[in-house]
């Protein structure tokens, strides 16, 4: 992946994308970002990353909207939440980075990331069954979204199986019907102005 | 990258002593009574989690009701793609659990779960938007939640409601000698809980010091397993899960205790692979820290899911039993 170089021309930018990060619950802080990098420093997983979390932040306010939402580096957030505790200016970047990857998975920039279909594969079970179903979760998202990997982990599961770890039976919750009707009026809702 | 794992190099060197940093527990143990909220992972990948944290909490007198037809927390799956509906089914618990038992905490032993519930706690009770649009959805299946349900870790539970004391005197066959890996992993310590440091946790220390072991102090304890990277990007994962048991390995640790099913899925699943890809020896079994209480306080290893993890504890089990 290439570095975006060169000069931002002010056309290509989406100069309101922090107005609509400040949207979010929580999104207004990011007009508190100092730039010390104490997230990136904290990070896990930042000396992999092109953009890390604190250009991440930078990218936001210059307008860059494409850019951080097209970016593989979102979906290496672990959920570790060091840079949430450490921030000295107290925004949540973890839950930035959540938001980061809820906008990209809803204006399709990132639905060929494997860290969205595992997203997507597990709401899809748990939307099913009310509970995860470890067996149908790993069994759809390496067939479908990591088959290279699937083999590669078929001794990990063959060994989990054999201890009882990956039981066959599904267990469907009694009230499955209201969770469905909770679930999809929570969807309708989300996609309200 | 390991440098900064050698014993004596690094920010957390072994403390000469661990200042407590716990509270008084509750007096009224006798009457320990909680909503359990065991989670899809105890049901499944993680028997011997369900199974021995059921014979502790049996053992120091504590009550769990399991929750009335719980579902899926959410995790952090759900999370990164919707987050409405994540926090309302979270609230679908929380506000099943309300009416099963209004005055009693919700304890989660994953600390994925932890997280997930107390999230939406957290947002529910600071944006009054959120609240109003998860009732909305929640009304849908007869349901209301007002944020008051109190959410907590099973640790805590042990550690600051029954007593680490208490259970130092309960201990039949002392762990002696026993040098085990503390690993608290990220949800269960951060974002900032009451339960204990974010940076530099202790409780799971105090707890395995009374039961006669000796914990390992090493900086790893509270870095990233990598969670659920270990599916989407495997090398990362990996490489996250290599550096706590390698550096857990080199302080000497016989053995690795943690709170969490993904970590030890993480651990212990991939560890062999581990060793092959990046040319290792470790040897760790991964356990659950109720699975050391347990063969403390004498109770028998089958009924506390011994056997279960795949990097074997055999020795262990033998040594103590």
């Amino acid at each position: 992946m290439k570095e975006q170089k060169g000069i931002q021309r002010e056309g290509r930018l989406t100069l309101d994308f922090i107005d609509e990060m400040k949207q979010i619950p929580g999104g207004e802080q990011i007009a508190l970002c100092i730039q010390c990098g104490t997230c990136s420093g904290s990070c896990p997983t930042s000396h992999l990353m092109t953009h890390t979390p604190r250009r991440l932040i930078a990218m936001t306010r210059a307008g860059m909207r494409k850019e951080v939402l097209e970016s593989p580096d979102i979906w290496l957030c672990t959920s570790c939440y060091y840079c949430y505790v450490r921030c000295p200016r107290g925004i949540k970047v973890t839950d930035l980075m959540y938001a980061y990857k809820r906008l990209s998975a809803r204006d399709k920039f990132g639905i060929q990331k494997r860290g969205y279909k595992l997203g997507k594969i597990f709401m899809s079970v748990v939307n099913k069954y009310g509970r995860n179903n470890e067996l149908e979760l790993l069994a759809k998202f390496f067939g479908f979204a990591n088959p290279i990997g699937g083999i590669k982990n078929t001794f990990i599961g063959l060994g989990l199986f054999l201890k009882g770890r990956l039981p066959l039976k599904t267990h469907k919750i009694k009230d499955l019907g209201g969770f469905k009707k909770i679930v999809n009026k929570a969807e309708e809702l989300a996609r309200l102005p | 990258m390991n440098s900064h794992c050698e014993p004596g190099i690094g920010r957390s060197n072994p403390p000469q002593e661990i200042a407590s940093s716990l509270k008084a527990p509750r007096n009224d143990t006798k009457h320990m009574e909680y909503t359990y909220y065991p989670g899809c992972s105890l049901h499944s990948s993680a028997p011997a989690y369900e199974k021995s944290s059921q014979a502790v909490m049996k053992a120091i007198g504590a009550k769990l009701n399991e929750l009335e037809d719980w579902n899926c927390c959410g995790a952090t799956a759900y999370m990164s793609i919707k987050e409405l509906t994540a926090f309302s089914i979270s609230a679908r618990n929380l506000a099943l659990a309300k009416k099963q038992a209004p005055n009693h905490d919700v304890v989660a032993p994953c600390s994925g779960c932890f997280v997930g519930l107390t999230k939406a706690n957290k947002y529910i009770n600071e944006f009054p938007e959120i609240k109003e649009k998860v009732n909305v959805a929640l009304a849908e299946a007869g349901l209301e939640y007002d944020g008051s349900v109190k959410v907590r870790h099973l640790l805590d539970i042990i550690v600051n409601d029954f007593g680490v004391d208490k259970i130092k005197a309960m201990v039949k066959r002392p762990l002696t000698g026993l040098k085990v890996a503390c690993y608290y992993g990220c949800q269960i310590i951060r974002p900032k809980t009451p339960l204990d440091d974010p940076e530099e946790p202790k409780h799971l220390e105090e707890l395995i010091a009374a039961l006669g072991a000796t914990p390992t102090h090493y900086p790893m304890k509270a870095n990233c397993c990598g969670g659920s990277i270990m599916g989407t990007e495997e090398n990362i994962g990996m490489m996250l899960s290599r550096n706590v048991l390698d550096c857990a390995a080199k302080y000497g640790a016989e053995c690795l205790v943690c709170p969490c099913p993904l970590c030890q899925m993480n651990l212990d699943a991939y560890q062999k692979p581990i060793n092959r890809k990046f040319k290792k020896d470790i040897n760790l079994p991964i356990l659950y820290f109720t699975q050391l209480i347990g063969l403390a306080l004498g109770l028998p290893p089958k009924e506390l899911g011994f056997g279960s993890e795949l990097v074997s504890a055999d020795d262990i089990v033998r040594r103590f039993s």
